[in-house]
């Protein structure tokens, strides 16, 4: 299997989905109103990037699509739900590793507030 | 929403397939956003194609690296096949079909005088001035004649090659110059001053590309000429080795005997007028002069031809062999292209069923394997290009010198790109088949291991691939065969004199510093005692032309005295020879004696002819003590040698008179005093050049010497040309061979490995060794003889076409066919072993166990 750190810097819209499927497993219309809702709108994922990265994203083992189906109520046929492997947790805490890194040197660099 | 639908089509059809409902639904919602989504769909479409091709392209180079042989195959096939088209292709285009590289030349023609044996014949000048004075067809008319001068500079002295034409020339051909004028129309007279237009290279190696040029004098021969223009590097007329330009100074001398033929003529004509009509217009005007002049003028036409067809038959028909050649090397390389990606194809059966099976669609399959093709394509396209730019100067000695181009010809992109897209499209169509296959829904039998890709129909296909593969290399090897033959024959053509050891050089005499024959005389006698004086030195000699480095000098013969004989339209060469010439080539004395230093201008006028000439005169009877008249004197016969090629050895030559130097008339004749030195020389006649050219400058510190060579290159220069063709095809008949050989080979190897649970048990039966092996080499051998039968067919065809290239071989020579197929059968049999011995190693338990 491929190494995490080689995925490294994520496309944020690859760090994104992954933070959305973070805690649950979710279908494409949720994850794109997760982001924008933990990014206060900011970032509004269209579907063409949104299925884009997530066809990257199965081929590179970060997430999967599962079988499990929410409560019939809730359901869509059409809808496909992904969940996020243990290799995409891996990778997405390096991501995070490195931004804290990178966040450390602006910091020393008087780029950004905060103690050094 | 429809129109969002649409537009998913942009996107590949893998991804639209997996994703499009949920977008289409995501679209629904976002509803507000409409004009966004629409929008978005543009880049990432894009970004979704680029996605796949990155992806199939990681695939491809991982696949084609892991077949290492199949790679390398199919690359060196596609690079052969494009490499030689567009080298051949780029050569036909540029001698045959480009127009020429002069203003409207189309509309260019030659015009020649024709008389009985000559279809080509130099105009006198009283006749170019009438014929121009009688028709009305051209536009413009000019005339030329070439001419070499000895340049005088600082440096040591040079001989150029240039030409004296007429004012009309360069407008004719709409060549403006680079630097200064070209000639005004009253230049080119008796009167006119003497001025000259130097070509490119000149301008560069005498006055180093000084622009001030303009004005400045240049001695040639003894006259000072002043430059008044310097034309541009790509302007080559009438050929590539033209180095100056002068005015055609034509005297009323020269008027005056309409049979002293010099001059070349190049005419432009009127828009709207055919060929056809100038051909019978000019027809017209020479029957009126034959009329006015039925002594000099008797049974002169005249031919008018185009520019671009001043190319002898020869040369057609040599380029058009060649480019039949690469169009079956083309062939080849995409027959072998198909099959190779056929067995690859079914080899890949499997592998595209699991793909498949895993979901894959006809898209995504189809999409790699095309990316696959292109990708070889690519590859083989850029080597193909590297292999074209080298073959290129190869081939340039087939640019015939008789057109007016420079000798290497621009590498043709159109014609690279029409190659690249026939091997493009074979590798496409064909390296698609097995994708369509494969996806042709579930083929659960070919997940099976070790499932049989038998598919009866594509190794048909296949089979009739090879098959076409063998009977192209008959066809080339045939047709490769017949001209090597043809060269053979030539090269062992005796040209009736000996050329080992000689050392020819030639010293052009001025006029009118040498007009008087005694003062040539003694430059030549001073020359040739202090030669013949050097180390290995054994004999030396001076001839007006060498055999083979001039086609005229042909003159009227008549008998005097004998009334009996007809001498109509009887021609012989002639040439002014020093004593010794025959004993220097060894052109053996059959009667009577050498041309003498008694010989001169005083005593009786004496020849030497050849034994054709005296048995055309006098067949039964000793031709010594003969009279005969040519070039205005009466002459008489003592002594007869053999025959040579004068005229080259794939021509008929005429007689020869040779003339003593001394009974040359002075003031007259001036083409033929004898300007070759041959000198016969033992060692290495190299190291004696600079001595020969310290015993000139000795005897004439402003004579250059020219053309040193050996005589024996003279001769091989006869057959250079073909030499280069027959490499040329031979490489295309190697190559087609070869490619054939891996067809057989392939066929055969894929059939054995596919028949191997069949052979098992034939074994398990027991089959004997000779069975299985007699077996597999039926197949190749059947193969193979379908091919032979259909390549010898079409050889004969193709071999009829070459004719006119064959020196006088059999179309139909039973030697080249018999050894083209012997060679195609040797090289089936070899194609077998392998897989029939492959076949004898099958272990009939392990093969059944895989069943």
């Amino acid at each position: 299997m491929s190494n995490a750190e080689s995925f490294l810097p994520l496309p944020s819209a690859t760090f994104h989905i992954l933070m959305a499927l973070a805690d649950e497993d979710r279908h494409g219309y949720a994850i794109i109103q997760d982001v924008a809702e933990r990014t206060s709108g900011e970032l509004k994922l269209s579907a063409g990037t949104l299925y884009r990265s997530i066809q990257r994203m199965l081929e590179q083992g970060l997430i999967v699509e599962t079988r499990e189906r929410p409560a019939p109520e809730e359901d869509d046929e059409r809808r496909r739900y992904y969940r996020i492997t243990p290799f995409g947790i891996e990778v997405a805490r390096a991501e995070a590793r490195r931004l804290q890194q990178l966040l450390k040197l602006a910091r020393a660099s008087g780029f950004a507030p905060g103690r050094a | 929403m429809w129109f969002y639908r649409l537009l998913l089509h942009l996107y590949p059809a893998s991804f639209r397939a997996e994703y499009g409902e949920e977008m289409c639904a995501i679209f629904a919602r976002e509803r507000r956003n409409a004009l966004g989504a629409l929008a978005d769909v543009f880049p990432n479409a894009a970004a979704a194609h680029a996605d796949i091709l990155r992806q199939d392209l990681r695939l491809a180079i991982r696949t084609l690296t892991s077949s290492r042989g199949f790679t390398i195959t199919a690359l060196l096939v596609v690079a052969l096949g494009i490499g030689a088209n567009t080298a051949v292709f780029s050569l036909v285009d540029y001698v045959l079909i480009r127009p020429l590289p002069f203003a409207d030349a189309d509309r260019l023609v030659k015009v020649w005088q024709r008389q009985s044996g000559y279809s080509r014949m130099e105009l006198s000048p009283a006749n170019y001035r009438d014929w121009k004075a009688m028709t009305r067809s051209f536009a413009s008319l000019a005339a030329y004649t070439s001419m070499s001068h000895n340049l005088v500079t600082q440096q040591e002295p040079e001989r150029i090659e240039g030409e004296h034409v007429t004012a009309e020339l360069f407008p004719l051909l709409g060549a403006k110059p680079m630097l200064g004028r070209v000639f005004a129309p009253q230049e080119d007279t008796a009167e006119g001053p003497r001025t000259v237009i130097l070509s490119y290279t000149l301008w560069q190696s005498i006055f180093g590309g000084d622009p001030n040029v303009l004005g400045r004098n240049v001695t040639l021969d003894d006259n000072s000429y002043s430059v008044i223009g310097v034309m541009p590097p790509d302007f080559h007329f009438p050929s590539i080795d033209t180095e100056f330009w002068a005015p055609l100074r034509l005297e009323a001398a020269n008027y005056e005997d309409r049979n002293d033929n010099f001059l070349q003529a190049i005419g432009k004509l009127r828009p709207g007028v055919s060929i056809a009509q100038a051909r019978a217009e000019m027809t017209v005007a020479a029957a009126q002069l034959e009329r006015r002049y039925p002594r000099e003028n008797e049974h002169i036409g005249a031919a008018v031809i185009a520019l671009r067809d001043e190319l002898s038959e020869q040369s057609r028909l040599s380029l058009s062999a060649l480019a039949g050649a690469s169009v079956c090397v083309l062939l080849i390389a995409c027959t072998n292209l198909a099959s190779l990606l056929l067995a690859r194809g079914l080899a890949r059966r499997k592998e595209l069923a699991v793909r498949a099976a895993l979901g894959a669609g006809r898209e995504r399959l189809v999409r790699q394997l095309v990316t696959e093709s292109l990708l070889l394509a690519v590859l083989g396209g850029a080597l193909g290009v590297a292999a074209s730019r080298a073959a290129l100067p190869l081939l340039t000695k087939l640019v015939p010198h008789t057109l007016p181009l420079a000798q290497l010809p621009p590498l043709d992109f159109r014609i690279l790109l029409f190659a690249a897209a026939v091997t493009l499209l074979t590798g496409i169509a064909f390296g698609m088949l097995p994708a369509f296959r494969a996806s042709r829904g579930s083929r659960f039998a070919d997940l099976h291991e070790g499932a049989r890709a038998g598919g009866g129909r594509k190794e048909r296909l296949r089979a009739a691939l090879v098959i076409a593969e063998v009977a192209t290399s008959v066809v080339l090897l045939v047709g490769s065969g017949l001209l090597l033959r043809a060269l053979w024959r030539l090269q062992t053509v005796d040209p009736g004199f000996r050329s080992e050891g000689v050392l020819t050089l030639r010293t052009w005499l001025p006029w009118p510093r040498y007009a008087v024959t005694e003062r040539r005389t003694q430059f030549y006698h001073r020359v040739l005692e202090e030669v013949r004086q050097l180390p290995g030195v054994s004999n030396a000699a001076y001839i007006t032309f060498l055999p083979m480095t001039m086609t005229g000098g042909i003159w009227p013969i008549s008998v005097n005295g004998d009334t009996s004989i007809r001498t109509e339209s009887h021609v012989a060469s002639l040439r002014f020879v020093t004593p010794s010439f025959f004993a220097t080539t060894a052109i053996p004395l059959r009667l009577g004696r050498d041309v003498a230093e008694s010989d001169t201008i005083d005593r009786p006028f004496v020849a030497v002819v050849s034994e054709s000439f005296a048995r055309r005169y006098w067949p039964d009877q000793s031709p010594l003590g003969r009279h005969f008249h040519v070039a205005f004197h009466d002459r008489e016969i003592v002594g007869v040698v053999s025959d040579i090629s004068v005229r080259g050895l794939e021509r008929p030559s005429e007689p020869q008179v040779y003339l003593p130097y001394r009974q040359h008339p002075d003031e007259s004749l001036v083409f033929y005093a004898p300007k070759d030195l041959a000198v016969k020389c033992a060692g290495n006649p190299m190291s004696i050049v600079p001595a020969i050219r310290r015993i000139v400058q000795k005897a004439d510190p402003r004579q250059p010497i020219s053309d040193v060579r050996m005589l024996a290159d003279v001769v091989a220069a006869q057959t250079a040309p073909r030499a280069t063709q027959v490499r040329a095809l031979g490489a295309f008949a190697a190559v087609a061979f070869l490619l054939a050989a891996i067809g057989i080979h392939g066929l055969l190897a894929f059939a054995v490995s596919q028949r191997t649970p069949e052979i098992g048990i034939r074994v398990a039966l027991g089959a004997r060794p000779a069975n299985i092996f007699g077996m597999v080499l039926a197949q190749g051998l059947w193969t193979a003889a379908a091919g032979v039968a259909g390549g010898v067919v079409l050889g004969a065809l193709a071999a009829q076409g070459l004719k006119g290239l064959l020196a006088g071989v059999q179309p139909a020579d039973p030697v080249t066919f018999a050894a083209a197929v012997v060679l195609c059968v040797a090289m089936t049999l070899a194609g077998c072993l392998a897989p029939a011995w492959r076949a004898l190693r099958v272990d009939p338990t392990r093969a059944m166990r895989a069943e």
